[in-house]
């Protein structure tokens, strides 16, 4: 167990350094400035060159990505071009509402999904399942800038059940939950749906209902676990989606969470904060998958860590 | 209660008239047609028939578990103490299902949970018909567990369902099954997917349960040596009909009806040999040998750790020498994990290995691809489920020529003429080339396979397990075919199989592996007729024979695991030295 938690680290700190590399240099050959970018439109050719010996923006490849590997080995992301703060603290100080959303989405997606997932299979062909498997089809083909500007409209501005944007309480975080979860609850339903229905064919399930178990039973302690392992290791992958849709959900919402601070950068080729803000979500999906992988086995005895 | 006191005989359980149907794409299909039996207590029934009788679908009817939507029950009562089962409410069936009436099933690998204990899958059993606190349920379970000759019950309770063998895993669902104490026991070919010895253990095991509870068993299956061994009142089931119904002796030794007589004549017996097409066993010094094994050794290491470094290895076979003859059958019998079929494997380099083989002459070792190509002409297998060796999207026309094709020897027109002639030789129509493997008979689709592997006219065919999937009546034909086959192309074949009672059919010579080694080798008369290893004669005490009047005496029943091929690196197993007891005959220790 310590031996292969201590491989799957080793494993994740060389994801990582790939991940700082591939994204140094795409943001090094891009065509934006950020020299220009901060000095502003009128500055002078000499100020920007300034600005740029300052940044260091005029050192080669290697010396800057070397200058940023020493940085992180001391935990210094660092400092924002425009905001000059550290973003290290920039990140720590907005991470909270990206992980409270985040959750917020995976109980909804799980909730959503799962049990639309569940009820189709026991209902296989009939209506039900059809009907349901139409609503998981709209849920995975609907971008999320619409679900949530729909939502928005129906239910803050039309209904005013929830608060238009903003930050604070419960009511705050259930339409964000909602348009970041139902894209996954769409996929998981389907997943369900399938891994229930060939979970309900094996021969235990006969075993268990030979037994003389009730259907609700059967289901919930000889079904369910089995259905859901091949669920728990998507989980963990679903992480990586979740960062590209927070971008988007939390400029629709207003949410103060990193996906705003990476969208406030991109517009203003704020590298340090790109760089960060990458930096963390892949380490976010690194660490979803080993969480699921450290999972996996509280449900399936066969799985063996090694 | 009834008001009248039952009769001392009263069946247990009554069917009459039970008819059940299943919706097909074709309209409505009927499977059991009009059956109708009585059972009493402590009575053993089989219900005997070949694939497609209906044996099992009357087992599910019983137990109402038939597979819904498609399945119904469309006529008939199934009378257990006054109640009609087949009448009865979903709620109330739950009452009956585990309490009086109780099933185990085929598979037992997949008939336990694999997420769920062995305690929590039985206390489960238990507690679902007998409220009770959790200790106490515990308690019945290891009592349960002690009561099928589970050594450990205790620890057994904590274990997962992989952790255990299939012999292992039969007797928890026995143990389930017995823990409610049911009137009525189905066990629906409930030593089929077993070992021999195994299912020996298994037989003897349902046969002392039932002495000591008093239980009528329902024991469905497609073996005639289990019937004989079980019953004691047989059905014989065919199409969904019974064919013929009576006890076992008059069944074995009168049967009335023209089936059961086929059905009989086609089990293989232990001791039957004569019987048998002559197949003179060829000159021990004619041609030499075609296939040469010394010192085989394969093994698949086990890796663990920070750096995933082998940490144990299973020895899957270690270090054995055989060789076999042109013309001649060289069977290699033992029982699961035994490694005969990773040996039939490395004949045909799909395992990596390490030792000597020669096919035809050429050794074979680290042979690539290009150069194992001409090698592959000469030595073809034929494998244990014929439907998941042939490509469901491909035409079996299309399967038996892709051999043809690949090595180049034939195409156009001259590739149909001799993919017809193959058809034919096989006993297949060649108008039936342009059909998909589904619409054959698991038989017609083994002859497709046979077909497939004749087709480069090799010199040495190995038959993994290639008849044990069929029903007795197709095997007995394949078994045929074979036979015809080496006869006229002078073939050798290696037979792997865990049937004694087909090994000493079609075998010239026989090698009995245990643990990845051979234990005893020689002609089929020296290893039948005067078996020296207690590893071959335990083997052939197992072998039920079709005869009620022959049934074999107490099977010691083993408490623990088998022993294990998997060593931790570095601790190879012990070699067994052989001793020559003359004229081919060889023997462990």
């Amino acid at each position: 167990m310590a031996a292969y938690l201590l491989r799957r680290l080793i494993q994740a700190a060389l994801i990582l350094l790939g991940v700082t590399f591939i994204t140094f240099v795409l943001l090094y050959i891009l065509p934006a400035d950020p020299a220009r970018q901060i000095a502003g439109r009128s500055a002078t050719a000499e100020t920007v060159n300034n600005i740029r010996i300052q940044l260091g923006l005029d050192q080669p490849l290697y010396v800057q990505y070397g200058r940023y590997l020493d940085g992180l080995l001391h935990l210094d992301l660092g400092r924002s071009y425009l905001q000059k703060t550290e973003v290290t603290t920039l990140i720590a100080s907005r991470l909270p509402a990206t992980l409270l959303l985040m959750l917020g989405a995976i109980v909804c997606e799980l909730a959503i999904g799962l049990t639309m997932g569940l009820f189709a299979a026991i209902r296989r062909g009939g209506r039900i399942d059809q009907t349901l498997m139409v609503i998981s089809f709209v849920a995975v083909s609907a971008p999320q800038f619409v679900v949530g500007i729909l939502l928005l409209y129906v239910f803050a501005v039309y209904l005013g059940w929830f608060p238009i944007g903003g930050y604070g309480s419960f009511s705050h975080l259930v339409l964000p939950a909602i348009t970041l979860g139902i894209l996954g609850a769409g996929w998981y339903s389907r997943m369900m749906r399938s891994s229930m229905i060939d979970v309900l064919r094996q021969d235990f399930i006969r075993t268990a209902r030979a037994k003389g178990l009730k259907p609700t039973t059967v289901m919930a302690v000889h079904a369910m676990p089995n259905a859901i392992l091949p669920i728990i290791a998507m989980i963990g992958i679903d992480i990586g989606y979740f960062m590209s849709g927070i971008v988007v959900v939390e400029s629709v919402f207003g949410w103060p969470g990193i996906g705003q601070l990476a969208w406030q950068a991109i517009q203003r080729v704020d590298i340090p904060i790109i760089m960060g803000v990458t930096l963390v979500s892949a380490f976010a999906i690194v660490i979803g998958n080993l969480l699921a992988d450290l999972i996996a086995p509280l449900i399936d005895p066969r799985i063996k860590l090694r | 209660m009834p008001d009248t006191p039952a009769a001392p005989d009263a069946p247990v359980l009554s069917v009459r008239d039970l008819t059940t149907e299943v919706a097909t794409p074709e309209g409505r299909r009927v499977v059991v047609d009009r059956l109708s039996f009585d059972i009493s207590a402590g009575e053993t029934l089989c219900i005997a028939g070949e694939s497609g009788s209906g044996k099992s679908m009357t087992a599910l009817s019983i137990m109402r578990l038939l597979p819904q939507p498609m399945a119904r029950i469309a006529g008939g009562s199934i009378l257990l103490g006054g109640r009609d089962l087949a009448a009865l409410g979903e709620r109330d069936m739950r009452q009956v299902r585990g309490n009086d009436v109780a099933m185990i099933f085929q598979e037992p690998m997949t008939s336990l949970n694999p997420v769920l204990s062995i305690g929590h899958q039985l206390t489960e059993a238990i507690r679902v018909h007998r409220p009770m606190p959790a200790a106490e349920a515990r308690n019945l379970a290891v009592k349960a567990l002690a009561a099928v000759r589970i050594g450990e019950p205790e620890r057994r309770l904590h274990q997962y369902p992989h952790e255990l063998s299939g012999g292992m895993r039969q007797r928890v669902m026995i143990a389930m099954a017995i823990s409610g104490s049911p009137k009525i026991l189905i066990a629906d070919e409930p030593t089929t997917a077993l070992d021999v010895t195994v299912q020996a253990q298994i037989l003897e095991l349902i046969r002392s349960l039932q002495k000591d509870f008093g239980t009528a068993v329902i024991l469905i299956t497609h073996d005639m040596g289990v019937v004989a061994e079980m019953a004691d009142r047989v059905i014989v089931m065919n199409g969904g009909a019974m064919v013929e119904s009576g006890a076992a002796r008059q069944i074995f030794h009168a049967p009335r009806e023209e089936y059961t007589r086929m059905l009989l004549a086609a089990v293989p017996r232990l001791g039957a040999r004569e019987a048998t097409s002559g197949t003179a066993p060829p000159a021990p010094d004619g041609d030499g040998a075609v296939v040469t094994v010394s010192d085989l050794e394969v093994g698949f290491d086990i890796v663990g750790g920070l750096l995933r470094r082998p940490v144990q290895r299973v020895h899957a076979v270690e270090g054995i020498s055989f060789d076999v003859r042109r013309g001649e059958t060289l069977a290699l019998v033992g029982e699961s994990g035994c490694g005969k079929s990773t040996t039939g494997k490395a004949l045909l380099n799909l395992v990596p290995w390490n030792g000597a083989i020669t096919i035809d002459g050429m050794p074979i070792h680290g042979l690539g691809r290009t150069r194992m190509k001409p090698i592959r002409r000469t030595i073809q297998m034929i494998f244990q489920d014929p439907y998941a060796s042939l490509d469901p999207r491909m035409t079996v026309g299309e399967l038996v020529a892709e051999p043809l094709v690949i090595h180049g020897l034939a195409t156009g027109s001259e590739l149909a003429d001799r993919v017809a002639w193959l058809f034919g030789r096989v006993g297949l129509s060649a108008d039936q080339m342009q059909r998909h493997p589904h619409e054959f008979s698991g038989g017609q689709r083994q002859r497709v396979c046979i077909a497939r592997a004749l087709s480069l006219s090799p010199k040495v065919i190995v038959a993994d397990e290639s008849v044990s999937a069929l029903d007795v009546s197709v095997q007995a034909r394949v078994l045929a075919l074979l036979q015809e086959l080496q006869d006229e192309m002078g073939l050798s074949y290696i037979f792997i199989s865990h049937d004694m009672a087909v090994v000493e059919q079609v075998s010239h010579r026989v090698a009995v592996m245990y643990l990845g080694q051979i234990v005893e080798t020689g002609s089929r008369a020296q290893v039948f007729d005067d078996p020296r290893h207690p590893y071959t004669r335990r083997l052939l005490d197992a072998v039920l024979l079709p005869d009620p009047d022959r049934r074999r005496g107490h099977f010691p029943i083993a408490d623990g695991e088998v022993p294990s091929p998997i060593h931790p690196v570095g601790e190879a197993p012990k070699r067994v030295a052989m001793t020559d007891l003359g004229q081919g005959h060889f023997v462990a220790g």
